[in-house]
């Protein structure tokens, strides 16, 4: 920004101050926001471009280009453990992380409500740009729309991210094969159950934080030693089962799953139980399902155990033939069940 | 899993198996009804029939509270939020079960229709307090268990003046059903409900008590086993009703004394029946109507009454053609022998009540145990 811009520029009211629709016009407010919050705190080279979109360097001979991309539409926005500008760098990175790739950029579109403070937002976009900072990418195009009070929930935000990987890498949903070992890199559920003690109507007490989580650089140490990996997929929406079933469609497999071997927090076992849910059902932001040679299991389950975001990792499954392609599962009770996928929402029970 | 697992539950799981397999004769049958949907999901989800002998064999309920509502009480619902414009405030699970001509309440509230998803009766009160210039009514289903609050809403909402709050009532009785089930002749039925003894719902008599159930296992001569929700807990009265059967005795037992008394939580019943009283007779989806199964609120709330608050036509809305449920819910078929199951009735496009509920039969089928159906739909092994 040259003096003489500074000079004239209106300062943002960033304590007191809320969007409104200015910010979202394409004029002198809008610009305002641009660089006084978004560009501050995300600030990097090809940002600084300033331009509609970035200008990345060149790749290398044995790269190809992953992009991802997510929407977040969470409520409430802040909650134990995180809060929707962390989620949408973590959910970008992650899914760009599940081939292998080393994600390097990203993108971020705002949709502003009419009335949002902009105090909030600048706790959202601070958290961020650190998520962005640890995740080791940079944000370096963005949008912002301003839409009229009520017909937003304060803020969307929307990212897609771009990362490279080898070309001798080949992970994907559809690659689970019979014999292959199923790990997960900690407790499942946790997100969920702490999004959910904080919703308006259900408030409980808990200590249950998110999981929300980069997982980029366990996944980095993981092909690094195991390039032999078959799958990787983090279970967010839907949980653990419904991730599940989509690699046995995708891979033509049927998984079974070891109750007893599932990693759950008593406290998110217990909210669970007192909500009627599945902790199977129940939303992750920070964990990665890892499906491998057998053989490879142990040296991956060594590798997540050593880092801070696998401590609890464990082998939950098998693979094996099966043409009806179901997930089915051994309960802790001795007794066997399919493990479906979620249908519509999981809903706390009636009675 | 882990970290939860009290890892003795395996070891008594198998020890009742054990307790079991040497009670049971094997020349003869044992069918066991769990009257409510808690235990139907208690047993699919963990697997408890693949820990019993062959010969005892599950018969599934009618106690679901979602799948019993039958089709014009939900056409009702449905007017109330279309014609009347009110407000409707509902359980999830309601918001699926298919009505008449393919509506439900998520098609209506897609629609345009105010229906707001709730989890508690407080949740509906606390949105007539924020709406005062709209019609509020809570859609009210539920056995036993659910009741009190309902009750305790309409107390509140008479002592606030909350005159924009109505409930419109669906609450129904749990001993009346089961005395009908064994009640029922069905002429047109292939089969006769063969049941040997009930499993009761633990939180229903956790309010009412084991006592409401006495005259019915004296004239019928069918034991009543008051059982938990936990796996173990069905093991365990499963026993106790083998035991009974096996000895010819008919008593209503209690494994669940960590909660349940004879005479259950007077105080609630109090409440109870301070604000409702017994519906002459009332329809139930797949048993019909039946006399004083079902309650209604009393004259000092009538303002606080959706039905006599608002005019509702009498639909006459039907099951889906080719459903079974009414069969099913009365424990003569099994969801696998209903022809649409699976093929286009599916939790994603519930064509009945059973299928749209986790508790409902159909979809603890579809859900839990469909890995046990050879590719023709029939069943290998339960
Ligand atoms: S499968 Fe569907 S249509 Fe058939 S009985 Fe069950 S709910 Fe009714």
């Amino acid at each position: 920004m040259n003096e003489v811009t500074k000079r004239f520029q209106a300062k943002l009211n960033i304590k007191s101050g809320r969007i409104d629709m200015t910010h979202g016009s394409g004029g002198r407010a809008m610009n305002d926001l641009i660089e006084q919050l978004f560009q501050k705190h995300f600030e990097n080279d090809y940002l600084n471009q300033k331009n509609d979109q970035a200008i990345l360097p060149a790749l290398g001979a044995n790269e190809r280009i992953v992009m991802a991309t997510d929407s977040h539409v969470v409520s409430p926005l802040f909650f134990p453990g995180g809060d929707i500008g962390a989620l949408s760098v973590h959910g970008t990175v992650n899914d760009v992380a599940m081939s292998g790739a080393k994600p390097l950029y990203l993108s971020a579109g705002f949709i502003l409500e009419e009335g949002f403070a902009l105090a909030d937002l600048e706790k959202i976009v601070i958290s961020m740009a650190k998520a962005a900072r640890e995740a080791g990418v940079a944000i370096v195009t963005g949008d912002t729309k301003v839409v009229e009070k009520g017909k937003g929930d304060g803020v969307f935000i929307s990212t897609t991210g771009i990362g490279v990987v080898s070309i001798d890498l080949d992970i994907s949903g559809a690659n689970a094969k019979p014999g292959d070992a199923v790990l997960i890199n900690g407790t499942i559920g946790d997100h969920g159950v702490a999004i959910m003690s904080h919703r308006e109507n259900l408030a409980f007490e808990t200590e249950i934080i998110s999981d929300s989580a980069s997982l980029n650089g366990v996944i980095a140490d993981m092909v690094k030693a195991v390039p032999e990996i078959n799958v990787l997929r983090d279970p967010t929406r839907g949980g653990l089962a419904s991730t599940l079933n989509e690699i046995a469609q995708q891979s033509g497999v049927g998984i079974k799953l070891m109750e007893d071997d599932i990693p759950v927090r008593s406290d998110v076992h217990a909210a669970c139980e007192f909500l009627g849910l599945d902790p199977l059902y129940v939303a992750n932001e920070g964990k990665v399902i890892v499906i491998c040679p057998q053989d490879k299991a142990e040296t991956l389950l060594e590798i997540m155990r050593n880092h801070p975001l696998g401590q609890h990792a464990a082998q939950i499954g098998t693979v094996h033939e099966d043409p009806n392609h179901f997930v089915t599962m051994e309960t802790a009770f001795g007794g066997a069940r399919v493990v479906d996928w979620l249908n519509g929402e999981q809903l706390p029970r009636i009675c | 899993m882990k970290y939860v697992n009290e890892f003795r539950q395996k070891e008594l799981a198998h020890k009742i198996a054990e307790n079991i397999k040497a009670e049971v004769q094997p020349d003869r049958d044992y069918h066991i009804m769990e009257f409510c949907g808690g235990h139907t999901h208690a047993i699919f989800r963990y697997g408890v029939q693949d820990l019993m002998p062959k010969n005892v064999h599950y018969v599934h309920g009618p106690g679901c509270p979602v799948c019993v509502l039958p089709i014009p009480r939900i056409d009702n619902a449905i007017e109330l939020c279309e014609r009347h414009n009110v407000i409707l405030c509902t359980y999830g699970d309601m918001m699926r079960v298919p009505a008449s001509q393919k509506k439900s309440l998520i098609k209506a509230k897609a629609a345009g229709a105010d229906v707001r998803m709730v989890y508690s009766t407080q949740n509906a009160l606390e949105l007539a307090r924020q709406n005062p210039e709209r019609d509020v009514v809570f859609f009210a289903i539920g056995f036993e268990t659910t009741t009190p609050p309902t009750a305790i809403a309409l107390q509140q909402a008479r002592k606030e003046r909350l005159m924009n709050f109505s409930v419109f009532c669906n609450h129904v009785l749990t001993p009346s059903a089961i005395g009908h089930i064994l009640d029922s002749e069905d002429p047109q039925a292939d089969a006769q409900v063969a049941l040997d003894g009930f499993l009761g719902p633990s939180h229903v008599s956790s309010v009412i008590g084991t006592k409401p159930y006495e005259p019915a296992v004296e004239k019928y001569k069918k034991p009543v086993v008051i059982a938990g929700f936990e796996p173990l807990d069905v093991m365990q009265a499963s026993l106790m009703l083998i035991r009974q059967i096996n000895e010819g005795r008919c008593e209503v037992e209690n494994e669940y004394h960590r909660v349940v008394t004879r005479d259950g939580n007077l105080k609630a019943q109090q409440l109870v029946a301070e604000v409702f009283e017994l519906r002459d007779t009332f329809e139930w989806r797949g048993l019909g109507w039946m006399e004083k199964s079902a309650l209604q609120i009393r004259a000092p709330f009538a303002q606080w009454d959706a039905e006599k608050r608002f005019e509702l036509s009498k639909s006459t809305g039907r099951d889906v053609k080719g459903c079974a449920c009414p069969d099913i819910l009365r424990g003569m078929k099994k969801p696998t022998d209903c022809k649409l199951f699976g093929t286009i009735c599916t939790p994603e496009d519930p064509q009945g009540a059973c299928m749209v509920s986790s508790e409902g039969s159909c979809a603890a089928y579809w859900s839990y145990g469909r890995f046990r159906m050879d590719n023709k739909g029939s069943e290998n092994a339960a």
